[in-house]
């Protein structure tokens, strides 16, 4: 985890307590073939908690209705509901104006938004954009769809053998053809937390504005935009404990003001006639037709929830699983760990002499055991580490010693079997 | 281990994963054709040496899960010799094994050493695994070889 953030709060951490945590996420109770599930596949997705769930009952029970349109009383508590879970995002991540919230169905969507809006108006032939070798699929082919329009290039920064960027590299492939740099905060494949605040600082050296793919960061620990300075940054609700379907794109307002709509359509405009049309304000502009309202409201009722246990204590729990099960699985005979940067988040990629990911994911299945296995949709970084794919068992607020103990345990049957 | 399991990983499987049979580039192949699982990222290369309709010999190389490496393996011991129609034929009935179509009646002691991938159907995201070598070999049936072979 990163140093300047695991500070122990001792009075925080005494009052984290994961079985009562455990109890807030129905789903951890779930038998899964006859055995008690472990779920250690958090990097996918994330397990909701009650209350969550609860929001998105309760807002079709008393709140359902189209937003900013109507003027009768389901709208209107529609609308400031939706509103709220906005100005909740903000704080969550300390951006200056909800004009800068954009709500997108995810990270994903985010990233094609920037691509797509930011991209069209500012790149030109043989521009470049720079994004690294451990980025998620979704952080790769958006740009590579419109550098292909603009007959742009995509300039990569390599990795190390522990999985680390090689920042000397990065400053080479800067030059004024630049328009962007986007890269992930947390590689999902690797783990390895990026010192995304020196790239940010390096890049704007030359005035180049940085995108921030935060999927696999948002849940783990706090993000602060304005300390970081990014220009863009993108996550998914499901991966921190929210509703699949709803994520974030941050931008800052002076070039989200600059920038063209995304998609167009109802609600994104002020004013449309057949000769011309004018466009919303922020951040209206970007969020075209009827928005996801319910799961918007619940990705806000999620950042309460992840915000009253408090980031430190998530941190220093986290921290405690990731480094109680390096250690365990590290001693289990042929099994490497791919990825091993020195600041690494909560997320373990290994390989099984003689093993194959796909049998191990089915073996450990049958023990109840919920892990995520293949490319990660980070094919590059298969590639660069010469393996066809990974086991990966990734850790969330909930998860216990216990579960890695499991694991391991797992792990060394299949070892058996195939030996 | 969970009878499920064992259905699907039977001795046999695991016995040609550890020891894969025909592994290897055929010199003299007149048909090839590489698959690729991009979900997975299993990848097979099949070689086949036609002559006169007859597979005369089949070889593959690749990497994958055990189900997909013990499945390549076995259809080479059991297409050696087989015309090029009974391959298909083959390939017909293993596919009807693998995904539990019902429509087919599946004749186990016809399908031979083949029968230990009954128990795929149980786990649908396994069927790709189990199959790929047998799509790769069909394709490879369909079209002349692109590889350049040492005999050329």
């Amino acid at each position: 985890m990163m140093k300047d953030s695991t500070t122990n709060n001792v009075e925080k951490t005494l009052s984290f307590d994961v079985n009562k945590i455990r109890k807030d996420f129905p789903i951890l109770n779930t038998i899964a073939h006859g055995k008690k599930l472990c779920y250690l596949d958090n990097a996918a997705t994330t397990q909701k908690p009650e209350i969550v769930i609860e929001t998105l009952n309760n807002y079709y029970k008393t709140k359902n209705a189209n937003i900013h349109r109507g003027i009768h009383y389901l709208s209107e508590e529609a609308t400031k509901a939706f509103e709220e879970s906005r100005e909740k995002v903000k704080k969550f991540i300390n951006a200056k104006s909800n004009k800068e919230i954009i709500f997108t169905r995810g990270t994903t969507e985010s990233i094609n938004l920037v691509a797509n809006s930011f991209g069209r108006v500012n790149l030109k032939e043989n521009d470049e954009i720079i994004i690294s070798q451990m980025e998620h699929h979704s952080n790769i082919v958006p740009w590579q769809l419109i550098a292909a329009e603009k007959n742009a290039k995509i300039k990569i920064i390599p990795i190390n053998d522990k999985g680390e960027l090689i920042l000397e590299d990065f400053e080479k492939l800067i030059s004024e053809k630049t328009k962007l740099v986007s890269i992930v905060y947390v590689s999902n494949s690797l783990g390895t937390i990026n010192p995304i605040k020196e790239i940010i600082n390096k890049a704007h050296k030359f005035n180049i504005p940085v995108l921030i793919d935060a999927a696999q960061a948002v849940s783990h620990f706090p993000i602060d935009v304005q300390a970081l300075d990014c220009d863009f940054l993108a996550f998914s609700g499901h991966k921190i404990y929210g509703p699949m379907g709803i994520g974030v794109l941050y931008g800052k307002e002076n070039l989200l003001d600059m920038m063209p709509p995304f998609m167009g359509g109802g609600d994104m405009i002020s004013k449309v006639t057949f000769e011309k049309t004018t466009y919303n304000d922020l951040p209206y502009k970007f969020e075209a037709g009827t928005s996801n309202v319910a799961d918007a409201i619940g990705l806000g009722t999620a950042l309460d929830y992840t915000k009253n246990i408090g980031f430190e204590n998530i941190q220093s729990h986290e921290k405690e699983l990731l480094d109680y099960a390096t250690e365990k699985l590290s001693k289990i005979e042929g099994l490497t760990i791919i990825g091993q940067a020195e600041e690494k988040g909560c997320v373990i990629s290994f390989c099984l002499d003689n093993v194959h990911p796909h049998d191990v994911g089915t073996f450990l299945d049958f023990e109840g055991i919920a892990i995520r296995t293949g490319h990660h949709c980070t094919q590059p970084v298969m590639d660069r580490f010469k393996i066809p794919a990974t086991s990966r068992a990734s850790f969330a607020l909930y998860n216990t010693k216990e579960e890695i103990d499991v694991l391991a345990a797992g792990i060394k049957k299949v070892v058996e079997v195939f030996s | 281990m969970d009878d499920e399991l064992k259905e699907l990983y039977q001795q046999v499987i695991l016995d040609h994963n550890k020891s894969p049979r025909n592994f290897r580039e055929l010199g003299n192949h007149n048909h090839s054709s590489e698959g690729y699982n991009p979900l997975c990222g299993d990848k097979v290369n099949i070689f086949l040496d036609i002559e006169d309709k007859i597979i005369k010999d089949v070889s593959f190389v690749g990497s994958g899960c055990a189900i997909s490496k013990a499945s390549a393996s076995l259809m080479t011991t059991i297409l050696k010799g087989k015309t090029t129609e009974e391959a298909k034929d083959l390939f017909e009935k293993f596919h009807n094994l693998i995904t539990g179509n019902d429509d087919s009646e599946i004749d186990i002691e016809e399908m031979g050493k083949l029968a230990v991938f009954a128990g795929v159907k149980e786990f649908p995201s396994r069927v790709k695994c189990a199959g790929l070598a047998w799509h790769t070999m069909i394709s490879a049936l369909k079209g002349e070889s692109k590889t350049v072979t040492t005999e050329t």
